[in-house]
């Protein structure tokens, strides 16, 4: 945790509950993330991993604590992040090009047409959609518009990506491809990356770090899980791994039980500041655990899928 | 196939109601042809209606025949009283055209102003909510009294009227542009100028023609009525004129022109918003 590119410093939303008070999604939230790292967050519908996502693209304000980016509050949106929508939101009135020229556009304000078009081109190309230039969003699969959504959000070559549930409208095979091409394009560009999703095997592939959030309302960071699968991993082999299992019994361990009752068993030792970080499987942590030993991934054991 | 057959049989359909309007019709208008012998100079006072027992409402084929006489010569002008139908349209459609886009002018700007600040639209919704439902034949004294020309006051009743549908619908359609394509503009640093322009705009406006189509619909409604109000031109002053001058075929014949141009504005308003119109 020594380069924190992004810091989340205690954040928190609160919105005013119908009967009066407030309703706590999440509190005293903190985060941080080096440059060139891939984070998925994890969490139950209503834990506020939107929210954070939202916060974190300036789109929403906390209502307590700040986010740092490189070395700079969030102050509102900016195109130094960008987001890629669940559901894509293209504009429909324009063509594919159309919708990624608008992005190039936005950033590059005093750029000629030809030169936004070229830079436009380019992204086009390297997400597959060449040939599809001339297309509106309404005569493209749900793959292709999801690509140029992709395309959109690099074409602006931001320093943050961030990710609400790209893939999860998707077809598993469409999926499988796309979590392929943003992963290489991830690596090969160093992007940061933060993205939420509910599919563990997406979290396990892309991800270097997994960020566990516990049951909203409510809600708080429960722990880090460190990826212990290598770095360079492919969708055919990653799952044959023998860390894999541990690493995803671990998670689903934590969704299905650990995530409800957290915070009644940690009350005690949880310090928000300094979360719990576990390596699934690997026998020494790198920071000594403040979870109960029942947490423990039991080895090989297969879980039926979510 | 399916398509085009059911099209065919719908025309079909429709040329035999039509066929059997106009039967009944003229078979209600024929009269019963009994000859009442009578004096020659007595029945020619008397007129048909006595004397033949025809109606006095004209049949099909006299309102055919005067529709004829009309297209054939429909720019005359034998002075105040006797111009051709064709001018009386192109004065009608000089004013719906005047005060509809005089309308739009104000409509489109003010509605987006109402959907883009909620503060603007909760503050002017209550003179909208009262200044909607009046009848725009209502401003017609008011409009005589402070413009005092005849023809200006009938573009200001036009322009009146066309004026809610399209500021409401533009409203709406800014107000309902998808948080989504808003977030869009927002993460890429889009002013709020150009966010007007290149988000709002193009999602709003099909929502806009919608609300143009019902307006250049009742401006079309109204010049009739306001026409017979202010007299002198068009083509409401012409179905009244011919009324004074117990003219029931050239008041059908206006009729039927009134419902054919009214098609034409909305056609071509159709076609418009279609070609804006964006698949999702």
């Amino acid at each position: 945790m020594s380069d924190r590119f992004i810091s989340v410093e205690g954040i928190a939303r609160r919105f005013p509950a119908p009967g009066g008070g407030t309703t706590t999604v999440f509190e005293d939230l903190w985060l941080s993330m080096a440059r060139g790292e891939f984070v998925c967050m994890i969490g139950h519908s209503g834990c506020g991993k939107t929210t954070v996502l939202n916060i974190l693209a300036g789109l929403d304000v906390p209502s307590d604590g700040t986010v740092i980016v490189d070395g700079q509050a969030i102050e509102g949106p900016s195109l130094d992040r960008a987001v890629i929508f669940q559901s894509h939101a293209l504009l429909p009135w324009r063509t594919v090009i159309g919708n990624v020229a608008y992005a190039v556009s936005s950033k590059w304000r005093r750029w000629s047409a030809a030169q936004v078009a070229a830079h436009s081109q380019k992204f086009i190309d390297l997400v597959g959609l060449k040939g599809a230039e001339h297309k509106r969003p309404a005569e493209l699969s749900g793959g292709m518009k999801q690509r140029v959504g992709i395309a959109r959000a690099l074409s602006i070559e931001p320093k943050i990506m961030l990710m609400d549930e790209p893939f999860s409208a998707l077809d598993a095979l469409t999926r499988g491809t796309l979590q392929d091409e943003v992963r290489g394009v991830c690596q090969e560009t160093g992007q940061t990356v933060f993205m939420i999703t509910h599919d563990v095997d997406e979290a396990i592939y892309l991800a270097d770090k997994i960020v566990l959030m516990t049951n909203g309302p409510g809600a708080v960071l429960a722990e880090i899980a460190e990826n212990p699968l290598p770095r360079e991993r492919t969708r055919n082999e990653f799952h044959k791994h023998p860390l894999y299992y541990a690493t995803r019994n671990h998670i689903i361990d934590f969704l299905v039980s650990r995530s409800r009752t957290f915070i009644e068993k940690a009350r005690d030792t949880y310090n928000p500041r300094n979360v719990a970080v576990v390596r699934p499987g690997l026998p020494e942590p790198t920071i000594a655990r403040a979870q109960d030993p029942s947490a423990k991934p039991s080895r090989g054991q297969q879980v039926a899928a979510h | 196939m399916k398509t085009a057959s059911l099209t065919g049989r719908a025309a079909v359909v429709s040329f035999a109601l039509l066929f059997t309007f106009l039967l009944a019709w003229h078979l209600a208008t024929c009269g019963s042809k009994t000859v009442h012998h009578m004096n020659p100079e007595y029945a020619k006072l008397m007129g048909a209606t006595a004397t033949q027992g025809k109606s006095a409402m004209p049949g099909p084929i006299d309102v055919g025949a005067k529709l004829w006489e009309h297209l054939r010569r429909p720019f005359y002008d034998n002075g105040p009283n006797d111009k051709g139908v064709g001018i009386q349209l192109a004065y009608s459609i000089a004013r719906v055209m005047i005060g509809y886009l005089l309308a739009m002018l104000v409509a489109i700007p003010v509605g987006f102003l109402i959907g883009m600040s909620p503060l603007m639209g909760k503050a002017l919704d209550p003179f909208i909510q009262v200044l909607k439902p009046i009848s725009p034949l209502a401003w017609m004294p008011l409009a005589l009294y402070t413009i005092k020309d005849s023809s200006l006051s009938a573009i200001f009743v036009i322009f009146i009227c066309s004026l809610w549908p399209t500021m409401i619908n533009t409203a709406f359609g800014v107000a309902a542009v998808r948080r989504e394509w808003l977030n869009v503009a927002k993460t890429l640093e889009v002013g709020t100028f150009r966010r007007a322009f290149t988000i709002i705009l193009p999602a709003a406006v099909p929502t806009i023609l919608t609300g143009m189509r019902i307006s250049i619909g009742i401006a079309w409604l109204v010049i009739v009525a306001a026409e017979m109000l202010v007299g002198g031109t068009g083509i409401g002053y012409f179905v009244w004129n011919e009324w004074n001058n117990l003219s029931i075929t050239n008041v059908i014949t206006a009729i039927l022109l009134i419902g054919l141009v009214g098609m034409l504005l909305d056609f071509i308003l159709a076609r418009l918003t279609r070609l804006v119109t964006f698949p999702e």
